[in-house]
């Protein structure tokens, strides 16, 4: 993690929808290369959030940068500097594991070349060679997950978005994936994951709690765990939501 | 562009490799043709008729003999009495019963006038209606030929020639009917069922935060159909063509313009209806319900509009189909020029830039 470097900035982010506050007065910074979560309940405004800092809907008001770009004029920008990944995983599974990394990095607007590189290198890095023309939906639900997000990042992003990653998968796959994404941070990517799961919360380096709308918490795991004389994470988000 | 072309390719593998949108894409206008051409048909074509006759002569047999030979009847049977017709009706196979009366020829000769009595199984009103003034048709044409001079009864005589279709061939209608049924599913109900499916996977959270923009992906989703179904429209042509008989008689080129046009009516129409649908289903759902029924029933496809009630005259008005009907039945029917089919064209066109108005609207009201 690189403190010097932010990665993304929030100043008094506000969204609302009519009279209705979806996001009130978020402040928040995110370091080049750190992991930070953004936990909070369904509906606590999560994902408002998460859509103006990657660009796809305008705040209210406030000051955002993300990569070092203005979310209200650098969009087209934002975009090309960020992955994403969702809960679904997000390939296609009527396309093989070659077909789906030359798609998405072709969207990024990746060259021949370059793609053909990076592929090789994923698919090697992943184990995947025999897998290479096989279509995605024959592979297991792991698979897909450590394919989607090598695919979220090939083409190099500042910063990744991970909408609860690890939905669905067993314990020790979920392990596994959370060394992938402690490499990718290593290698300079900020990573912005949300998730339901509380132990996982722990493995962040820093995570905010959302509730109703607001900030009500943002540290250091254990440090939040220390604040509110918590056991663990649950304890704390459970504190929290209830007010 | 090039991220553009990515995506089109991408659109392309997912069409090719699900068999079931490829039978949907190609097996169904040929399908539908080959259907509409051949079974669904309202020509007279070899029906059955029983004769009574008690008192055979030259006339009686002339006219009998001119029935079968129009190849629109054939001779079932001859009948003993008048009473049989009930029996044989109720058997199905006949349609009419010609009765002729006692001495017809006789009677001809000695007072100038004779009687026959058609009894015609109306249980298909439709076809009832056919078979009486056909066979009218045909014994009136035979009275004609039988008086040497019909000036001198001081007879009108009427002589009717019809035009575009002088054999009153209905395929000439399925023809456009269908061509106008099949562009509207396949690039309606394709491409609104394929937005849909990247909404279900979540591919579409993925594409929207992607540097793509959101123009780029619905050119990039409809591209692909665009192309499918102007093979479609043609391949439909030259069925009609080849198989039927239905002429091209004004250009080609326009004719292809005009489809070309009513192909992106129905893909806009498709877009809007992918913005309202989040499953493919409920896009099936819509797409088959709201566009495959009125086009059917409302566009004057099947059932004239002139004869529909107003108010179903006024619904039919806001049928893309319709227009796009009268449109290549001028053009291939009558060999209109765009001179002929401006105004058509014009409510065509309308028509897209209403929908993609809309799409537009409600696809920037989902994003925020």
């Amino acid at each position: 993690m690189d403190t010097n470097t932010i990665a993304i900035k929030a100043v008094d982010l506000n969204k609302k929808f009519g009279s209705f506050s979806a996001n009130k007065d978020l402040n928040f910074e995110v370091f080049k290369g750190e992991i930070f979560g953004f936990l909070g309940a369904n509906g606590a405004g999560k994902t408002t959030a998460i859509k103006i800092i990657c660009g796809l809907s305008k705040p209210t008001s406030g000051d955002i940068t993300v990569a070092g770009f203005d979310v209200y004029a650098e969009t087209e920008k934002i975009k090309k500097n960020i992955g994403y990944m969702s809960q679904k995983f997000s390939l296609y599974d009527d396309l093989t594991v070659w077909e789906n990394i030359r798609f998405y990095a072709g969207i990024y607007g990746m060259s021949k070349k370059e793609i053909k590189e990076e592929a090789d290198k994923l698919i090697d890095k992943l184990g995947l060679e025999h897998a290479r023309n096989k279509l995605i939906g024959s592979l297991p639900l792991g698979w897909k997950q450590k394919l989607a997000f090598s695919i979220a990042i090939i083409h190099k992003p500042a910063i990744v978005f991970l909408d609860e990653p690890t939905g669905g998968v067993d314990p020790i796959t979920r392990l596994q994936f959370w060394e992938m994404i402690y490499a990718a941070a290593n290698d300079g990517i900020t990573v912005f994951v949300t998730t339901h799961y509380m132990d996982e919360a722990e493995y962040c380096d820093r995570l905010s709690i959302m509730v109703a709308g607001e900030i009500k918490a943002i540290g250091k795991p254990l440090g939040l765990i220390n604040e509110y004389k918590a056991k663990d994470m649950d304890e704390v988000f459970v504190k929290l939501a209830r007010g | 562009m090039k991220r553009f072309f990515a995506f089109v390719k991408k659109e392309f593998y997912h069409i090719f490799r699900d068999y079931r949108t490829l039978l949907i894409l190609f097996g169904m206008p040929i399908a539908q043709i080959l259907l509409f051409g051949y079974v669904i048909t309202t020509d007279l074509k070899d029906v059955k008729i029983a004769v009574y006759d008690p008192t055979p002569s030259e006339v009686s047999q002339q006219l009998v003999h001119k029935l079968e030979s129009s190849g629109y009847f054939i001779v079932d049977q001859y009948l003993n009495s008048p009473s049989e017709a009930e029996a044989i009706f109720q058997k199905g196979d006949v349609r009419e019963v010609i009765i002729f009366e006692a001495g017809l020829a006789e009677n001809l000769v000695k007072e100038g006038k004779g009687n026959i009595q058609l009894l015609i199984d109306a249980s298909d009103p439709n076809m009832g209606n056919l078979v009486n003034q056909y066979t009218q048709g045909i014994i009136r044409s035979y009275q004609a030929e039988m008086i040497d001079a019909p000036a001198v009864q001081g007879g009108i005589n009427v002589e009717s020639r019809m035009m575009f279709n002088t054999d009153l061939a209905s395929v000439y209608m399925f023809v456009p009917g269908t061509m106008a049924l099949i562009l509207m599913l396949i690039s309606a109900m394709m491409t609104s069922i394929s937005i849909a499916r990247e909404k279900e996977m979540g591919t579409m959270e993925v594409l929207l935060v992607s540097p793509l923009k959101p123009l780029q992906i619905i050119l990039g989703k409809v591209t692909p159909y665009v192309a499918l179904s102007f093979i479609n429209a043609v391949t439909i042509i030259i069925l009609g063509n080849t198989v039927f008989g239905v002429p091209v008689k004004g250009s080609l080129i326009l004719l292809m313009g005009e489809s070309l046009l009513f192909i992106l009516l129905a893909l806009s129409l498709g877009i809007l209806i992918s913005t309202a649908a989040k499953t493919q289903q409920v896009a099936m759902f819509i797409s088959l319900f709201a566009l495959m029924l009125p086009t059917i029933l409302l566009s004057g496809f099947i059932f004239p509009i002139e004869s529909m009630p107003e108010i179903l005259q006024y619904i039919s008005a806001i049928m893309p189909p319709r227009w796009f009907i009268v449109i290549i039945k001028n053009i291939m029917l009558k060999g209109a020029g765009i001179t002929f089919v401006w105004q058509e064209t014009l409510i065509l066109i309308g028509m897209i830039t209403f929908f993609i108005f809309m799409s537009v609207k409600k696809f920037k009201i989902r994003l925020e």
